[in-house]
């Protein structure tokens, strides 16, 4: 049983690959690498917005069991918080009612009730995120693909959104692939890192700590003992 | 005092101008045939106020359902485009080859199709020609604006085309459409004096004819006041699309 699986899987404009990858139903993958390595493609080939010049994607397929979160929360500006987060459930047929209720719940899920009626430019960076977290998550997904969420956000702000997504990844259970440039994100959110470089899978750690995470991880010597692991086996391959 | 004075200084430099002219015609004997006096000017403007703003409103109108045909048409047609990229392909050097084509070369057509009775819809449709290309490139434009990462999240979800038309391209488009219309106000103005001009007089009453009668009589005052309601008209008309669009796209956006 798997979430997704990429076997033997090459974009040639991307210089990635071949490679295999799998991730099982629940697991929380990190993909880290430096920029350019190919993990955003990575991404997409993952929910089926690109097609691999050679090799096989297995993922979850039917309606609304991929989503995906972007670097930027990537919402309709003209429209509000609610209407955003019900995006996926319209799309799919569901009428108006039916589907405004599951996006309120979705928000009030990320810890957005009350902020429905809001316009994207009436919210923060952070809120925004949510809302693009809400949405993504409203279909109960499978699979659930997050490419660098976290870029443009302050560190307060990362820390809490991290451990939201850990505590609604414990309620649904959805497997989730992680991809960032930053070491300590990557170690943090999953239970298995991928190091990605030159187009290749460089390294696989796993991290050996209960999700979510107990306070004060990031200061524990396991935690960083890994970090360091994943920065060398990184710097390995952007040197090869 | 700063604001007072940015607020100031614009019509302080239109008096100064209106002076040096005055006093410049008063001292070298200009005839007012040749240019007139500010002073002479605002006396035609006064005198021929109900004759001008007769003409004005008339101009003004055949201007305005000018805009109202060419947005309904552009729009329309952008939609029907934005539908499958072959339509565009065909349509685009039709829509390019009609708008390379000056107004004045088409106008005697137009005018023979209107019929030589109802020159104002000669008028209204020449505006019409002039108004409907930037609404129409706005809208293109504007259709393809999309946030590409939206696209995605559109293909993703398995939107059908109705889909992401309605619920993507047309919202993400409404900015640039009014700023084609805001664009369209002031050309359709300026399209009903042409097309006025070249209509010929019939019973066509707009400003235009007013200017050329005055030309005909050297009843230069007259032109100039024409001239210039002409001008306060593609100010107002110009204006009023922008707190429009100010308006809208507060809503919009939400702030």
């Amino acid at each position: 049983m798997t979430a997704a699986r990429l076997q033997g899987v090459a974009v040639r404009y991307a210089r990635l690959g071949p490679l295999d990858l799998s991730v099982a139903p629940g697991e929380i993958v990190s993909l880290v690498g430096p920029s350019g390595c190919g993990k955003s493609t990575l991404l997409r080939l993952l929910a089926g917005l690109e097609a691999p010049d050679a090799g096989t994607v297995e993922r979850a397929a039917g309606p609304g069991e991929t989503a995906v979160v972007f670097q930027a929360p990537t919402l309709m500006p003209w429209a509000n918080a609610l209407d955003n987060a019900a995006l996926p459930l319209r799309l799919s047929g569901l009428a108006r009612p039916q589907a405004h209720a599951q996006a309120g719940e979705a928000l009030a899920a990320v810890g957005l009730a009350g902020a429905e009626g809001r316009k994207p430019a009436q919210l923060s960076g952070g809120m925004a995120m949510r809302v693009s977290l809400a949405r993504a998550l409203v279909t109960r997904p499978r699979l659930l693909l997050l490419d660098e969420p976290f870029a443009a956000l302050d560190e307060i702000t990362r820390r809490t959104l991290a451990e939201d997504i850990h505590r609604l990844w414990a309620e649904l259970k959805p497997a989730i692939v992680f991809v960032t440039h930053n070491v300590e994100e990557a170690v943090y959110m999953a239970s298995r890192v991928v190091v990605l470089g030159a187009g290749a899978v460089q390294a696989q750690m796993t991290v050996d700590a209960p999700l979510p995470r107990p306070p004060g991880f990031r200061a524990d010597a396991a935690f960083r003992h890994r970090v360091e692991q994943v920065s060398s086996a990184l710097a390995q391959g952007v040197a090869a | 005092m700063r604001r007072l004075l940015d607020l100031l200084a614009p019509f302080a430099l239109i008096a100064l101008l209106l002076a040096v002219w005055e006093i410049a015609v008063l001292a070298l004997h200009v005839p007012p045939y040749l240019l007139p006096a500010p002073s002479a000017i605002v006396l035609a403007l006064v005198a021929d106020a109900p004759l001008l703003t007769v003409s004005a409103w008339h101009t003004l109108s055949m201007a305005l359902w000018a805009l109202v045909i060419a947005s309904l048409l552009a729009t329309g047609v952008a939609l029907l485009i934005g539908l499958s990229t072959l339509l565009e392909k065909a349509v685009q050097p039709l829509a390019v080859a009609l708008q390379v084509t000056p107004i004045v070369a088409i106008a005697p057509l137009v005018n023979i199709w209107a019929g030589l009775d109802h020159p104002e819809r000669a008028v209204i449709g020449l505006a019409a020609v002039v108004a409907f290309f930037p609404i129409f490139s706005g809208a293109l434009t504007g259709l393809k604006s999309a946030d590409p990462d939206l696209e995605r999240l559109f293909n993703l979800y398995g939107a059908s085309r109705l889909q992401r038309l309605v619920r993507l391209r047309l919202p993400s488009a409404a900015p640039f459409i009014l700023e084609g219309h805001k664009v369209a106000a002031g050309l359709a103005v300026i399209g009903a004096v042409v097309a006025e001009f070249v209509s010929g007089s019939g019973g066509s009453q707009g400003l235009a004819w007013r200017l050329l009668e005055a030309a005909n009589r050297l009843q230069t005052a007259r032109m100039f006041a024409a001239l210039l309601i002409l001008g306060v008209m593609g100010v107002l008309a110009h204006a009023a699309f922008q707190a429009l669009e100010t308006w809208t796209l507060k809503r919009w956006r939400g702030r």
